[in-house]
């Protein structure tokens, strides 16, 4: 798209358009994605607990979720008077946009990655420490005393997880010898007895791959982890004073993260947009040379967002000192363990080979 | 072009928001200010090319640093009008620092006029950054040239962070602790025992 630009203005004009196209290309498609999930979401929760969940908005109820959206919109945006009201308002468009800026990096096929950057996985780390001040800040700004409860403990969950997902990626990055985003997922192809495309089943990343499945859950503040939402103990949590569009924008916000966490889930571990197996006529539609990377990966997010709403709907929330435990005193040590196993086996078998 | 607009849109938005760092009136405002500040310095650092530190940057100052400064701040009760009473008393040290450090950037810029510093023995070669990527670039000169000042430093952060964990821990007595490995290991047989009493028995306890 840059070159059909270039005939008309600059260079660096041309890739300034292109860019900003390809965004609406990716952050449309992930909006109306939300959509979608939260209605996936209540309906697969529903199941679980034998009810029907949304059903009569459109045909199944698939409309829900605009409909909510509109009901939202119609709403009045009540500011509480004490409230500060600069930081109010900004501190859901930062969640808002923290959601969606992660998305730049991760690959949606062999050639569709908006910013195919050396420090990708960097930059998703980046944005995901990011995500706290949307929270922190609206408990600050509410002035009032439950969403600042619900503030500083989002603070230190997120801040206590990060700590291990950090390790985590080390670990992955070591294996696959590049922070690019890219070239992890190209680095697990035929991985596993040459036909396996996915490091989740290496015995050395497979204990990773479990342990940043539930920081992700950590992360996103999704049961067990939503203690900063905790209904019987905050009210709402840091959303407690927020309403109409600003409550959207956190709804959104939260959605659009669990995806990404879905996507990265994938991308890490589970092979990205490469087939599960490493088969000529699985990449693609057979006959043809359309690629079919973007199936590949949107139906493992389907299947990791699934995995997201089983939990939802299963388990109880945990108590604040536990998941405190779980993060410095469970998965620190282990990541902490793990990042040594792997750097050392690489250093046996890739750097320095005995013998060799 | 492009870049030009870029960097002055950084730059001006770096020194805006530090001037209103220091000016902002509430201490959480200031913090605020603060981010945006480290924000557009990482903008500048990816403008020249060094993107690992930019991402550095934002991970470790905004990310985990910035979040503290925050943290302390709003839980701080701060009586505005006590602070502004001791402004008089504190201005002359403040004139003074400000004084060294504009007379420190006016030598800096002399220095820098005057040409580069020969190091002695500097043989490291910066690998030029279209041929290597940043973070390999920096890791090769950490883990062979520096590796000894890069592993003390290490060891001084190491040192702190136990020194801090030592200083602010504190063992109570009296504590009936939680002992979350043996509540999950306790079964049903360790705890309820089956008995068949006889009729005006009763059961021992």
């Amino acid at each position: 798209m840059i070159s059909w630009f270039t005939g008309v203005v600059p260079y660096g004009w041309a890739y300034f358009i292109a860019t900003i196209i390809d965004i609406l290309v990716i952050a449309l498609p992930v909006m109306l994605a939300v959509a979608m999930i939260i209605y996936a979401d209540r309906k697969i929760w529903a199941a679980m607990a034998l009810r029907r969940g949304p059903n009569v908005v459109g045909p199944f109820g698939l409309l829900q979720s605009f409909a909510d959206g509109l009901k939202v919109f119609l709403q009045e945006t009540i500011i509480p008077s004490a409230a500060n009201r600069t930081l109010f308002l900004v501190a859901p468009v930062i969640t808002f946009t923290v959601a969606l800026i992660a998305w730049a990096v991760i690959p949606f096929s062999s050639f569709s990655v908006l910013a195919n950057i050396n420090v990708g996985l960097l930059y998703i780390l980046a944005a995901s420490s990011l995500g706290v001040y949307g929270v922190i800040l609206a408990g600050w700004a509410s002035n009032s005393k439950y969403p600042f409860y619900s503030a500083i403990r989002a603070a230190a969950q997120m801040v206590s997880y990060e700590v291990a997902i950090g390790f985590v990626l080390i670990s992955v990055v070591m294996w696959a010898g590049s922070f690019n985003m890219q070239t992890i997922v190209l680095a697990q192809k035929g991985t596993i007895l040459g036909i396996i495309n996915a490091n989740g089943f290496n015995p050395l990343l497979f204990p990773m791959a479990v342990v940043f499945l539930i920081s992700s859950m950590a992360e996103t503040s999704r049961t067990p982890f939503d203690l900063t939402e905790a209904e019987s103990e905050l009210v709402a949590g840091y959303q407690t004073e927020y309403s109409s569009m600003s409550f959207a924008l956190y709804w959104l916000g939260e959605y659009a993260n669990v995806i990404l966490m879905c996507a990265l889930n994938a991308t890490l571990f589970w092979g990205g947009w490469l087939p599960p197996l490493d088969l000529p006529f699985l990449y693609h539609i057979p006959g043809t040379t359309i690629g079919l990377g973007l199936f590949w990966i949107l139906l493992k997010m389907a299947v990791f967002f699934f995995i997201f709403s089983w939990v939802k709907a299963t388990l109880p929330r945990y108590r604040y000192d536990q998941l405190m435990r779980l993060g410095w005193k469970i998965f620190l040590p282990l990541s902490l363990l793990f990042v040594f196993l792997v750097s050392g086996w690489l250093m046996l078998t890739r750097y320095h080979p005995i013998g060799a | 072009m492009i870049q030009t607009i870029a960097f002055y849109l950084f730059a001006v938005m770096v020194i805006a928001s530090a001037a209103l760092t220091i000016t902002a009136r509430n201490p959480v405002h200031s913090v605020l200010w603060l981010i945006l500040a480290f924000f557009n310095a990482a903008g500048l650092m990816l403008l020249v090319g060094a993107e690992f530190i930019a991402m550095l940057l934002v991970i470790v100052y905004v990310g985990a640093v910035a979040v503290l400064f925050l943290f302390v701040v709003m839980m701080l009760d701060i009586d505005f009008a006590e602070l502004r009473a001791g402004l008089s008393r504190y201005l002359p040290f403040g004139v003074a620092i400000a004084a060294a450090l504009l007379a420190e950037i006016v030598i800096a810029a002399g220095v820098w006029e005057a040409g580069p510093v020969q190091l002695a023995g500097r043989t490291a070669v910066t690998p030029s950054p279209d041929q290597v990527p940043n973070i390999e670039a920096l890791g090769t000169l950490l883990y062979t040239r520096y590796l000894f000042v890069f592993e003390g430093a290490g060891l001084v952060l190491l040192v702190a962070m136990i020194g801090a964990i030592v200083l602010t821990h504190r063992a109570r007595g009296g504590v009936r602790r939680q002992n979350i490995m043996r509540q999950s290991m306790r079964r049903a047989e360790d705890a309820t025992r089956m008995t068949n009493p006889t009729v005006g028995q009763g059961v021992e306890l």
